[in-house]
């Protein structure tokens, strides 16, 4: 998503606009909604713009310690990697030396533990939850999950939330519309009355 | 859409295209005066919003990781915050208000309670209580009921008049059917039979079916904090406001950020001063000034509009604009069911109840208040706060998210604030905003009762979720109220010149073509849903100003 653009348009001024869409029914905003849609996915690319290669690897080993795959997709599967990336280039950029901070931190927590390692990515699982731990506290870790969970709930248009596996893991089906009824109390009651 | 030019008084100026601002510029413009409508937020269209959670961030119970595009935004518009006038304020978000088009009725939760004939009488039944500025309001609920029967007919409100056995006589029935009932309000239903009370079907400003060309609602969830897609939710930017618009006497003028309030020699108001989008100060002429802002912004406004006549402010000479703040008290409980309710669906409330509604000297102190039940967490917000049944992160984390996130409901109560004339809306000495304007500082300490009424109400909401079957259940933490998106009481109207800002039509006592009509003057809180009352308020007020006008005790065009 272009966000400076996206801002202008949210910030035009009113001049001949006012009660413009009071015309326009659903079908209509349906189609523009999945025409955008559309063209945001068009334009997703596996390409990193700010991570090197080595550094995407250890912020995905992280992410997948903080939601990981076991019967179902976890931050990896989400593409969770892409978001963030694609976060610190556009709307976060001020988090770029968090990030960079952050991974040597990462690093230098990984060799105090296991003096013998390459990376962080190149950890056991167990091993990894151990540096993670170990980290739990620091700013960097919270920024690091907030953007990971936010990158796995995340409309998929930013990069993450590949599939809306994070939407199916929690039982939430996009629709545009839903109709009654909408759960299983309200459908009980609705069978009885 | 009418443009006027600024050189040219118009009949009124409006400030805040809100919930009240959009009322009484409909009123007015549809009566034939004309009227510009100032308005510091965006024009934002139905095609402007969309299902995102990260792009609508509204509100920072959580790290905020969006922009906020609907409220005032805390980077441009810092406030500071104390709890005694001892200490120096700090910055840190306190309030939050819909800066937009339309105003917090563009992104509220819907709830459309009318207060009880007993809010307006409420020092009387009750007696005094001593630190307080609790007091009766100069009007009675019967003075306004016409008024709350004309906003839900010209908003469009759905509901069923007589299901509540404690509301209030309604002229009129709602003018459209209740939305359907969700599993949120179905458990509230059952928990509430079991005990004895009593659930029943909210007023939501939510279409159930269309209405005045307007479509009804899609159900699509993404409603409290978010903007409406169909125009389905009542806001006055989808209903009001395209009136106001069509009658070729109102301009809605967005981007414009008033800074002060321009006098003449005789000491009325003239005109209002305001920046535009490109920041450069423009001055609008008006014969009258109509002040709708809310109950932070007003009294900033009023505060800050200093001249030889008025020194400490506009309509101040008894040093009340500011006082007695109302800042919302809440309190509730969360619970997890078996099976999935699928809260994310639909508007946000179904079913409320108000067996509490009324103070009660048994409970050992003032308070009262109403339930509802709901889940209005969207998947982001949910899963990065912090809550006992959610581990940080990992496997346990994961699992946590998955087995909840459509399972959980919260029973949330609405209580009554005690005013203060202790907790205020000042101009901070030393913090700006983003235009060189001094910030709004807020002082506030909640009165011991209202913590009282928090804890009272959230054993309630406990008794609630257990009756209603919840598999675990845990309370919120009462705490002093530290931010609000329910600001009121700054410019109390009353009758008495001396103790109050308003007259009972919202004129101020000290300046005649000035009126004020938010939530600033509310005299008490009433049970913390302000938004009907303060629209019955609104069209009430534009209606004095109607007939003023049109007698010509105030100048304009008639």
């Amino acid at each position: 998503m272009e966000n400076d653009s996206r801002r202008q348009f949210l910030f035009r001024s009113a001049t001949g606009l006012g009660g413009a869409w009071l015309n326009m029914q659903w079908p209509a905003i349906l189609a523009a909604q999945n025409h955008a849609r559309e063209a945001a996915n068009s334009h997703t690319v596996l390409v990193f713009q700010f991570f090197s290669p080595e550094q995407a690897a250890e912020v995905e080993a992280a992410a997948a310690q903080i939601i990981p795959a076991d019967d179902t997709p976890g931050a990896r599967e989400a593409r969770v990697i892409y978001f963030i990336d694609r976060a610190l280039v556009t709307f976060d950029k001020d988090k770029q030396p968090a990030y960079l901070l952050g991974l040597r931190e990462l690093q230098v927590k990984t060799l105090e533990l296991f003096p013998l390692a390459k990376s962080f990515s190149g950890l056991t699982s167990p091993q990894q939850i151990e540096v993670l731990h170990a980290i739990e506290k620091t700013d960097f870790f919270e920024l690091l999950r907030l953007h990971t969970i936010v990158g796995f709930f995340a409309r998929p248009e930013y990069g993450g939330n590949h599939n809306q596996v994070g939407w199916k893991l929690i039982g939430l089906e996009d629709k545009m519309t839903y109709e009654p009824p909408f759960g299983y109390y309200d459908a009980e009651y609705n069978k009885r009355q | 859409m009418k443009k006027f030019d600024t050189n040219t008084a118009v009949d009124f100026v409006v400030v805040g295209a809100g919930a009240a601002g959009g009322v009484v510029a409909k009123e007015l413009s549809t009566a034939g005066l004309d009227v510009v409508v100032l308005e510091q937020g965006p024009y934002l269209l139905e095609g402007d919003v969309a299902h995102d959670e990260l792009e609508n961030w509204a509100f920072w119970n959580s790290p905020r990781i969006g922009r906020s595009m609907l409220a005032n935004n805390h980077e441009r518009q810092p406030n500071t915050f104390r709890k005694t006038n001892n200490e120096t304020a700090v910055v840190k978000p306190t309030i939050q208000y819909g800066q937009c088009v339309g105003g917090g009725s563009v992104h509220f939760t819907a709830n459309y309670w009318r207060f009880h004939e007993i809010d307006f009488v409420e020092r009387s039944r009750w007696g005094s209580i001593s630190g307080t500025g609790f007091d009766d309001w100069p009007i009675t609920y019967a003075e306004l009921e016409p008024y709350y029967t004309k906003a839900e007919w010209d908003l469009g409100i759905s509901g069923l008049a007589g299901a509540n056995p404690f509301e209030p006589p309604h002229s009129k029935p709602y003018p459209l059917p209740p939305l359907p009932v969700k599993s949120s309000g179905v458990l509230l239903e059952r928990g509430a039979k079991k005990l004895g009370w009593h659930a029943y079907s909210a007023p939501m400003a939510i279409l159930s079916q269309p209405y005045k060309g307007r479509a009804a609602c899609g159900h699509c969830g993404y409603c409290e904090c978010f903007g409406c897609e169909w125009g389905a939710k009542s806001s006055t930017l989808a209903s009001v406001i395209p009136m106001a618009e069509d009658t070729g006497h109102c301009e809605i003028r967005s981007g414009a950020y008033v800074r002060q309030i321009s006098v003449d020699r005789q000491g009325r108001v003239n005109g209002m001063v305001y920046f535009d989008g490109q920041r450069q100060e423009q001055m609008q002429r008006a014969k009258a000034v109509v002040v709708c802002a809310n109950g932070a912004e007003t009294p900033r406004l009023l505060l800050q509009s200093t001249s030889s006549q008025f020194p400490n402010g506009l309509a101040n000479s008894n040093g009340l604009v500011g006082k007695f703040l109302i800042l919302e008290c809440g309190a509730g409980a969360t619970g997890t069911f078996e099976h999935p309710l699928n809260e994310y669906k639909s508007v946000v409330v179904t079913r409320v109840v108000q067996d509490f509604y009324d103070a009660d000297p048994k409970r050992g102190f003032y308070g009262g208040g109403g339930m509802d039940a709901r889940f209005d967490d969207h998947p982001i917000a949910y899963a990065i706060s912090y809550r006992p049944d959610l581990p940080r992160w990992g496997s346990d984390f994961k699992r946590a998210v998955k087995e909840n996130y459509t399972r959980t409901l919260n029973v949330f109560a609405h209580l009554t604030s005690l005013p203060m004339e202790t907790n205020t809306v000042s101009l901070d000495p030393e913090v700006k905003d983003a235009w060189g304007q001094p910030a709004v500082r807020i002082t506030y300490r909640n009165h011991p009762d209202d913590l009282k009424n928090m804890a009272f109400f959230r054993e309630r909401a406990l008794e609630l979720l257990q009756a209603a079957g919840a598999k675990k259940q845990w309370g919120w933490p009462v705490e002093e109220v530290t931010m609000s998106v329910h600001l009121m009481g700054t410019c109390r109207m009353g009758n008495d010149p001396e103790t109050s800002v308003v007259n009972k039509y919202h004129r101020a006592h000290d300046v005649p073509n000035l009126f004020v009509v938010d939530g600033s003057s509310f005299v008490t809180s009433g049970r913390n849903q302000p938004t009907c009352t303060i629209q019955a308020l609104a069209y009430r007020a534009a209606d004095n100003m109607v007939q003023a006008a049109k007698t010509g005790e105030i100048p304009s065009s008639f």
